[in-house]
């Protein structure tokens, strides 16, 4: 069945509308998904129903908040500078749905193949740096232009510790010259290709975490900081910055933001799964399930983490980015080299 | 860390522009209305400008239309944290100027609402002073224990926030054994909450990072504007109106006044923790002590009249030193009535502390001195 799903992609002049359909459709949901599943774990840890009323177990209530935010209407303040203003919750919002699509769902389920997927990826969720700080400067409001000059100075940080951690990955994958059984010849793994990596450790039953763990850490917690998750969460700090960069924003626009705050998350936990626990690989279950299962368990890691530690501050966040996180990303990668050249 | 941040490692560079930021009276961290006017130099506070009198309800103009008993239930609206405690001060000042005699069971009585108030005061400072640092967690923990004291009160006086509990001569209802039960497992509970509240909370490396040398009042600035209450004896002034100036029964009582030196923002959350271990210590004492007896005097006079003259009666309310200057004329309506109240005299060193600190910092510090704003503005 995948099979015939990619070769439709491959072949239909509908291929791009179709993928964009299934990429928007199935990422909706998760974010509804994802936005219950946070108040539940929230719930749970602080000792509450979370929702209850709305379909079974509350579950179609995330879906009456966004009907209700779709319903109502778009404010625009005055003196904002119009076309940033308008133009940023596009621009947050169309990366992320770009990069879900160069994700391996299995091995054949991939709706984008690239051989350098992994820089793609990054270099989308790059772009959303620009968008909030579009956000923030266009918004006349000082909240939102400093929660915008936050989050560059975070995003932009700890994207280093982000990439070197996974560069280490990269590193064992391309020197170590895993071979690959695809489709019939044998191929040298390519580190940048993201079904290779996944491939790597599928074929040779070693997850990447054992052989990386240093680099599994700091990837999570650069993941952390790069979604604006908490203890990270000083773009939008409610109890400093009322909302940070997305103060002066209502309603739809206002979900758009949200909605890539949340497929963020999806996003740095499918690579965390995809470069450290061996991506659709395990047993019995299909492939797309596992990969969306071990995806989901990053996620509720991200979300304990939200609900139990207060949040750091702006300066102390840097501090801990250039002085530990960047350094010791970077001695990691240069004792993978090493290991690697021995070897 | 400390909060002593170089300029040139501010964002806004050593030499940046210094805008202004305008926080509050509406922002959701400002504990009601306090609207700070800031002068920032990217996130470094140069200057900060505590506004007051948005929520000013006159209530010291009411108590000059208004006879002794019928200012009663404003008492418990102008602090509503301590309002158990501002409503038996202002019977204890009544009940000193005319010499009324308070029967032993009320007493008790007191001591035990007074500090159960407390308690639920410093629970709720708990919980959205961790909010204020973004652990939402805690906030929800401390309301469901705040929530047992409530329900408590509830059950003797009928109210669970604006007390009027008091009368001049003792209290409005007698308290049953079911209280005192339900009082006793609380404290059992409670107890056992401050150990996790210690191990999860003050344990914690990101608070501790938040907490220590922020915010600093020293000694001296506590003592030159004021200070009082736990912002104070977390500066190292060992001062608490229960012992330096005892009232209500208080003397009968054994308890720690806790101190600590450094003045930080650690230091005062430390502070109100060990206060809600005192206050757990009284009330078990006053539990085990409570004598039979009456309530209110069998015979009371129709009006209270203040003889003339001036009179000045304190109580440490779970901010500080809350005061009565009255002014008698001899009727039953003072001629003056001003309330010395310490949410003003804490917030007017904030400023001094919040110079010079990060943002994020200035939400933890007027969190941690535990303003009430319509106390400030009454």
């Amino acid at each position: 069945m995948p099979e015939t799903l990619s070769q439709l992609l491959d072949d239909s002049v509908l291929a791009m509308p179709i993928a964009a359909g299934l990429i928007m459709g199935a990422l909706t949901i998760n974010v509804l998904m994802l936005v219950w599943a946070e108040r539940k774990v929230s719930a749970w840890i602080q000792r509450r129903m979370g929702p209850t009323e709305v379909g079974p177990f509350g579950l179609l209530q995330t879906l009456a908040d966004m009907l209700k935010l779709i319903s109502k209407q778009l404010i625009t303040p005055s003196n904002v500078d119009k076309p940033l203003f308008h133009l940023a919750p596009l621009l947050a919002f169309a990366p992320v749905i770009a990069a879900v699509a160069l994700m391996p769902f299995s091995k054949s389920l991939i709706l984008v193949q690239n051989d350098f997927g992994l820089l793609f990826v990054f270099a989308f969720g790059g772009i959303a740096v620009i968008a909030i700080f579009m956000a923030g400067w266009g918004s006349n409001n000082k909240y939102a232009l400093l929660g915008a000059i936050r989050s560059v100075a975070q995003s932009i940080s700890y994207e280093i510790p982000l990439i070197l951690s996974a560069l280490s990955v990269v590193l064992v994958v391309n020197a170590m010259g895993f071979t690959l059984a695809s489709g019939g010849s044998i191929v040298v793994a390519n580190g940048l290709d993201l079904s290779h990596i996944v491939m790597a450790q599928d074929q040779h039953g070693l997850w990447f975490v054992l052989v990386q763990p240093i680099a599994a850490i700091i990837y999570f917690i650069s993941a952390l900081a790069e979604t604006n998750r908490a203890p990270f969460d000083i773009p939008e700090a409610e109890s400093e910055l009322v909302a940070g960069f997305h103060t002066e924003y209502s309603g739809m626009r206002f979900s758009m933001f949200f909605f890539a705050e949340y497929t963020n998350m999806l996003i740095v936990s499918m690579l965390a799964v995809v470069l450290f626990f061996g991506g659709w690989d395990g047993p019995v279950l299909p492939g797309p399930l596992w990969f969306f299962l071990k995806s989901y368990m990053v996620i509720f890691v991200m979300m304990w983490v939200r609900w139990t530690f207060p949040r750091l501050r702006f300066d102390q966040l840097m501090t801990f980015c250039w002085k530990v996180m960047i350094p010791l990303s970077i001695l990691n990668l240069l004792a993978t080299a090493f290991v690697v050249a021995v070897l | 860390m400390t909060n002593a941040v170089p300029p040139e490692a501010t964002p806004g560079g050593g030499d940046g522009e210094v805008y202004s930021l305008n926080m509050g009276p509406q922002h959701p961290s400002m504990h009601g209305v306090l609207r700070l006017l800031l002068d920032l130099k990217g996130e470094e506070v140069v200057k900060a400008k505590p506004v007051v009198g948005y929520s000013h309800r006159a209530h010291e103009k009411m108590a000059e239309n208004r006879n002794t008993l019928q200012f009663l239930p404003n008492t418990s609206r102008i602090d509503y944290l301590s309002g158990m405690i501002y409503n038996l001060g202002y019977c204890q000042a009544i009940e000193k100027i005319l010499g009324i005699e308070v029967s032993e069971r009320a007493v008790y009585i007191r001591v035990i609402a007074n500090e159960l108030n407390r308690i639920s005061s410093h629970l709720l400072w708990f919980g959205t002073f961790l909010l204020d640092l973004g652990g939402i967690t805690p906030f929800l923990y401390s309301f469901d224990d705040r929530e047992e004291i409530l329900d408590i009160l509830d059950q003797v006086t009928g109210s669970r926030l604006t007390y009027c509990y008091g009368r001049f001569g003792g209290v409005t209802m007698d308290v049953d054994e079911d209280f005192l039960a339900r009082t006793t497992a609380f404290l059992a509970r409670i107890r056992e909450r401050l150990g996790m509240y210690d191990d999860l909370v003050a344990k914690n490396v990101i608070l501790r990072e938040r907490c220590i040398n922020v915010g600093v009042i020293s000694t001296e600035m506590a003592k030159s504007y004021g200070v009082t209450g736990p912002s104070l004896r977390a500066s190292g002034v060992v001062y608490d109106v229960r012992r330096a100036e005892p009232y209500g029964g208080y003397e009968k009582f054994d308890f720690d006044v806790p101190v600590l030196h450094e003045g930080d923002t650690m230091a005062r959350f430390h502070i109100r923790i060990s206060e809600i271990e005192e206050s757990c210590k009284i009330i078990e004492q006053a539990i085990k002590g409570i004598p039979e007896g009456a309530i209110l005097p069998k015979k009371m006079p129709k009006r209270f009249k203040i003889p003339e003259g001036e009179y000045y009666f304190a109580v440490e309310s779970a901010r500080g030193h809350f005061g009565m200057y009255i002014v008698g004329d001899g009727t039953d309506v003072p001629a003056k009535l001003k309330l010395r109240t310490p949410s003003f005299s804490n917030l007017s060193a904030m400023p001094e502390a919040l110079a010079g600190t990060m943002l994020a910092d200035t939400i933890a510090i007027v969190g941690s001195i535990d303003v009430v704003m319509p106390e400030i503005d009454r």
